[in-house]
């Protein structure tokens, strides 16, 4: 078995008993990746330098020493690209390092590696890329989700032990499900966002990307915290994530919410998700029905927000600073084509509807009342939560779709996210493990478990993923590649 | 009210030179999404505050004390194009 098939758990272990070195480790990586990858391009860029100069001196001791993380390719290392996927940042070399990329460092982990993803995080399957598409472990003709989803491919097939997404509206949780590993969405507030570059800045945080639950929570307790560069980031949850792994279901509450189980769920998704529940009771815990009565409205919610905050914090891509400039003598040309000539479609289409949504005339019926609606949703799950501990349900409706499925039909690639979206909304914490298989055409298909939790409660919500995880047997599944 | 959505209009306002094929798209596009976006109009928020952040914090103050930041050379390392320690742009003003 190659060390590449290990969690960051099991992976310590062998490098503080001195059965293997940071330098094998990622060595291991680059042979893995060698092999796999021209099938999987979950990569954009391998700075194997920069990862081995810190690998010689790494301290195995530290809390994730000598351990590599993939990255995805929207957070600053300094000297390294950070493309977004885009054109329009080609050519750029990181100035600083994200907070999370010097927490990374000061736990002793080593940085290493750029996931590739949709271009500025906008998208479901990672086909929004300008690099071209990821693709699946589990079926090469099929997308890893998204925005994340090379984040979560390099995971899947072994190729990285653990890594980095952002999620904005599921794109940690999304690709994670699909590519049938755990995804961690923190509690907005719980990362600082200092050094991502932003997409939609009142619902990004950054999150894990593991094999194991376990390996979750230690990626967390290295990059959460308080950092006075984001000011929008606290110090909440003082508490070891990984602190209450092992403990038993008894007096767990767990709510599912009616509107999520509904008609339109494949039902090999479906028949998982009960299965999955039935599983929690035989654990223990006690399920209730709850009810989140504006679900339907999340992601009309969603993509009025998110495209408003996305078309103000994108409007810094000008061809002035840094990224890629049109040549002509004038400078509103240079605006208007440096952003033509860089930006791909999605990116063109979500700038437009924020900047409409956003208009004058336009504010107070869109973006005001999608704010307005965003209280009511939030409002839902604080009730929700005065009743359970944490809400299960399907992280998506159908396992991975084919690539090129929905390129074509926006309205349908954004529903996708439907039972993502309200988690961060309410700025809560969510997570997605794997809880069964999907049969397509003689391909098994990794399905999904969401379980959402009380906001700063991320040690409850891991607890309650880890006694899953525990009891059965489908986070060692690999894919065949 | 998505009957007014304006494609061509609202490329100028975001300064994002669009192609006629790409406003053609959009429009067809967007305009689904934006109907799609208008049964917001059915809820009742006429008693609801709007959020703009899941944890509201306010009045985040740091010392206003100097403190190490980026050198000009890593600040205009990224320029497409500089002289002199300055951004070149071209001219604004005849």
């Amino acid at each position: 078995m190659s060390l590449t098939s290990l969690s960051i758990s099991a992976l310590q272990e062998k490098l503080r008993a001195r059965e293997a070195s940071p330098i094998e480790a990622l060595d291991a990586l680059e042979s893995r990746i060698a092999a796999v990858d021209p099938s999987i391009h979950g990569y954009l860029s391998r700075d194997y330098a920069a990862a081995r100069a810190l690998a010689e001196k790494a301290d195995v001791n530290l809390p994730l020493g000598g351990v590599p993380i993939a990255i995805k390719d929207v957070i600053n290392v300094i000297g390294e690209p950070c493309t977004c996927a885009s054109k329009i940042l080609l050519g750029y070399k990181s100035t600083y390092d994200a907070t999370v990329i010097s927490r990374l460092r000061a736990a002793g982990a080593i940085p290493f590696g750029r996931c590739n993803m949709d271009e500025f995080a906008m998208g479901s399957s990672t086909e929004n890329s300008a690099f071209g598409r990821s693709c699946n472990p589990w079926d090469l003709a099929r997308v890893p989700g998204g925005s994340s989803g090379g984040s979560a491919a390099v995971v899947a097939a072994d190729e990285a032990y653990a890594s980095l997404g952002s999620d904005t509206g599921g794109s940690i949780r999304q690709p994670a499900a699909l590519c049938g590993i755990v995804g961690l969405k923190p509690t907005y507030g719980c990362v600082s966002r200092y050094g991502l570059v932003a997409f939609a800045s009142s619902l990004d945080q950054i999150g894990p990307f593991t094999k194991t639950v376990r390996d979750a929570g230690l990626l967390l307790n290295a990059i959460a915290g308080r950092d006075p560069q984001d000011s929008t980031s606290l110090d909440v949850p003082t508490e070891d994530a990984t602190a209450l792994l092992g403990r038993d279901l008894k007096g767990v509450k767990l709510g599912m919410p009616k509107e999520y189980f509904i008609s339109g769920i494949d039902p090999q998704v479906d028949a998982s998700i009960r299965a999955a529940i039935a599983k929690y009771e035989s654990l223990g815990a006690e399920i209730v029905e709850v009810s989140l009565p504006h679900t339907e409205h999340a992601v009309s919610v969603y993509y009025v927000i998110a495209t408003a905050e996305a078309s103000a914090n994108l409007a810094r891509f000008d061809g002035v600073r840094y990224g890629h400039r049109a040549a002509t003598d004038n400078l509103l040309e240079m605006y208007g084509r440096s952003r033509a000539e860089g930006f791909g479609p999605e990116v063109k289409r979500r700038i437009i509807l924020g900047t409409y949504v956003l208009s004058s005339g336009y504010y107070d019926a869109y973006y005001l009342r999608a704010q307005k609606v965003r209280t009511l949703i939030r409002d839902d799950f604080t009730k929700a939560f005065e009743k359970v501990d944490a809400i299960i349900c399907p992280t998506t409706p159908e396992p991975a779709f084919l690539a090129g499925d929905r390129t074509d039909d926006p309205l349908k690639m954004y529903l996708a996210d439907i039972f993502t979206i309200a988690c961060n909304l309410a700025g809560t914490c969510g997570l997605s493990l794997p809880c069964g298989f999907a049969n397509e055409s003689g391909k098994q298909l990794p399905i999904g478990l969401q379980l959402i939790g009380q906001p700063w409660k991320e040690a409850r919500l891991l607890q309650i993923a880890h006694a899953y995880e525990q009891a059965t047997d489908w986070h060692k599944a690999r894919p065949a590649l | 009210m998505s009957d007014q959505f304006n494609v061509r209009y609202v490329a100028q306002l975001a300064r994002l030179d669009l192609s006629d094929a790409e406003i053609e798209k959009f429009q067809s596009q967007l305009g689904q999404v934006l109907a799609h976006v208008e049964q917001l109009g059915r809820v009742d928020v006429s008693k609801v505050e709007p959020t703009a952040h899941a944890n509201a914090v306010a009045n985040v103050f740091r010392k206003d004390e100097s403190r190490p930041g980026f050198t000009q050379d890593a600040a205009l390392s990224n320029a497409p194009r500089s002289a002199n320690g300055l951004i070149v742009v071209p001219k604004v003003i005849e």
